[in-house]
């Protein structure tokens, strides 16, 4: 198969308007993906499918991630004109920007009659609130659509163009994406003997005085 | 009927070492009570039904090798309506809560209930997780349990034993009666919603109550 910038290249001559970003791996694996602006994720996943060389037949996992909102600190150096005929003085200045969070789609493709990938599709949502919106590729590949559904349900992306976008996994009345990070569940924390990291936190917090010498087991 | 006491040293009603004698020179003596509940204890018919890996280790417990027909519940049926015995086998998760309870609520009494392994006694290793029932005795009143994850089928044999043994114990009469037997007890479970949330109510009040922590110097 062919190296991921020599794809890339070939999809940025055959789709003009779509932006192909290669996005690094910097683990023993070394996956490198393919960021597809989600304009064109459709096209660019037909095209995957369809092509000669490629014939990505299957696509066997669906994922999504959730970046939420970051600060960013950041420095920067100003020159400003320092005592009169000497060198300008050089301040350096932290400001802080809010870097807007997004939440991402992970698509991981194999071609079955040639016997590679995988290839690596990505695609990233305006935001994490009102523009969560990407096409579905469930109408490329068929094996798409539990899967999004489970993204869906999980982490709130809507998918365009799916048959049947319903939750999978959590019940239909069910409000919230549990996957996602700012995600808070429903604060039924019970007894338990031996807690630790965050369940220890909701112990102290839901029984102050099990951490102090003394206490025993609960009583019904 | 006869509840009447089987002391040894009445002069009334035979001690059971006195029966067991009779029985060794073919002399049969019995109560409605020992009968009914010996024949009951072992037709204990079980609801087809599995929710997690603990159900493997159920239908293996069925099959030929640890043979649950030993014990005379091999007749796993398809239908609520028919059956005596639930075996909560496996997590059960939130939504599946309102439907487990259902299906308990649609047995006809006298009925067991038997929570296997150690998510359905209390959530198990996802009792801290927001999808899963931190235990099915919160809905269903349940009369052994068996644990492990999973318990090994000899385990579930065992449970079942110690529900016989249980059936066997129960009086017809008097305030220890089942509750097929009395009039006073709602055999209903409350079937819990599907909130925005969790499960509403998280749990039925008259059957669980969250523990409290007792402390002996403050006591």
């Amino acid at each position: 198969m062919e190296s991921p910038e020599a794809l890339r290249d070939r999809l940025l001559a055959r789709f003009p308007g779509v932006s192909v970003e290669l996005v690094p791996n910097g683990s023993p694996s070394g996956q490198v993906s393919l960021r597809i602006s989600p304009a064109g994720l459709r096209e660019v996943a037909r095209f995957l499918r369809d092509d000669a060389a490629l014939a990505l037949d299957q696509c066997s996992n669906v994922t999504g991630l959730d970046s939420p909102d970051r600060e960013v600190v950041e420095t920067v150096k100003e020159s400003q004109p320092g005592a009169p005929g000497g060198p300008p003085v050089v301040i350096e200045r932290k400001q802080t920007r809010i870097e807007p969070g997004h939440l991402e789609v992970v698509y991981h493709l194999y071609s079955v009659a040639r016997r590679h990938g995988p290839v690596i599709l990505r695609a990233r949502t305006g935001n994490r609130t009102d523009a969560v919106t990407l096409p579905s590729l469930t109408p490329v590949w068929r094996s798409c659509e539990f899967q999004e559904r489970e993204v869906f349900d999980l982490y709130g992306v809507v998918f365009e163009g799916h048959p049947d976008l319903r939750r999978i996994l959590m019940w239909d009345a069910f409000a919230g994406h549990p996957m996602r990070k700012d995600y808070v569940e429903p604060d039924d924390y019970e007894w338990e003997p031996t807690p630790h990291g965050e369940v220890l936190a909701k112990a102290r917090r839901h029984y102050p005085s099990a951490a102090a010498p003394g206490a025993v087991q609960p009583s019904p | 009927m006869s509840d009447a006491p089987t002391d040894a040293s009445s002069p009334g009603p035979l001690s059971a070492e006195e029966r067991d004698e009779l029985r060794r020179h073919g002399i049969l003596l019995t109560s409605v009570q020992e009968l009914y509940n010996w024949g009951r204890s072992h037709s204990v018919w079980p609801l087809n039904f599995g929710l997690a890996c603990c159900a493997i280790e159920m239908i293996a417990a069925s099959m030929a090798k640890f043979d649950i027909a030993r014990f005379g519940s091999e007749v796993f049926r398809p239908s609520p309506r028919q059956a005596d015995l639930i075996i909560v086998s496996g997590t059960v998760t939130k939504k599946m809560a309102p439907h487990v309870v259902r299906l308990w609520n649609q047995m006809p009494e006298p009925k067991y209930c038997i929570a296997m392994g150690a998510c359905a006694i209390s959530g198990g290793p996802f009792k801290q997780g927001y999808n899963v029932l931190k235990g099915i005795d919160r809905f269903i009143p349940v009369d052994i349990y068996i644990p492990g994850c999973p318990p090994r089928p000899e385990a579930l044999l065992h449970g079942l034993v110690q529900l016989q043994e249980k059936i066997r114990q129960q009086p017809l009469r008097g305030p220890d009666a089942p509750r097929h037997l009395r009039s006073d007890l709602a055999c209903d479970a409350t079937v819990p919603e599907l909130g925005a949330e969790d499960i509403e109510p998280p749990f039925s009040p008259e059957l669980w109550k969250p523990p409290t922590l007792v402390r002996p110097d403050k006591a």
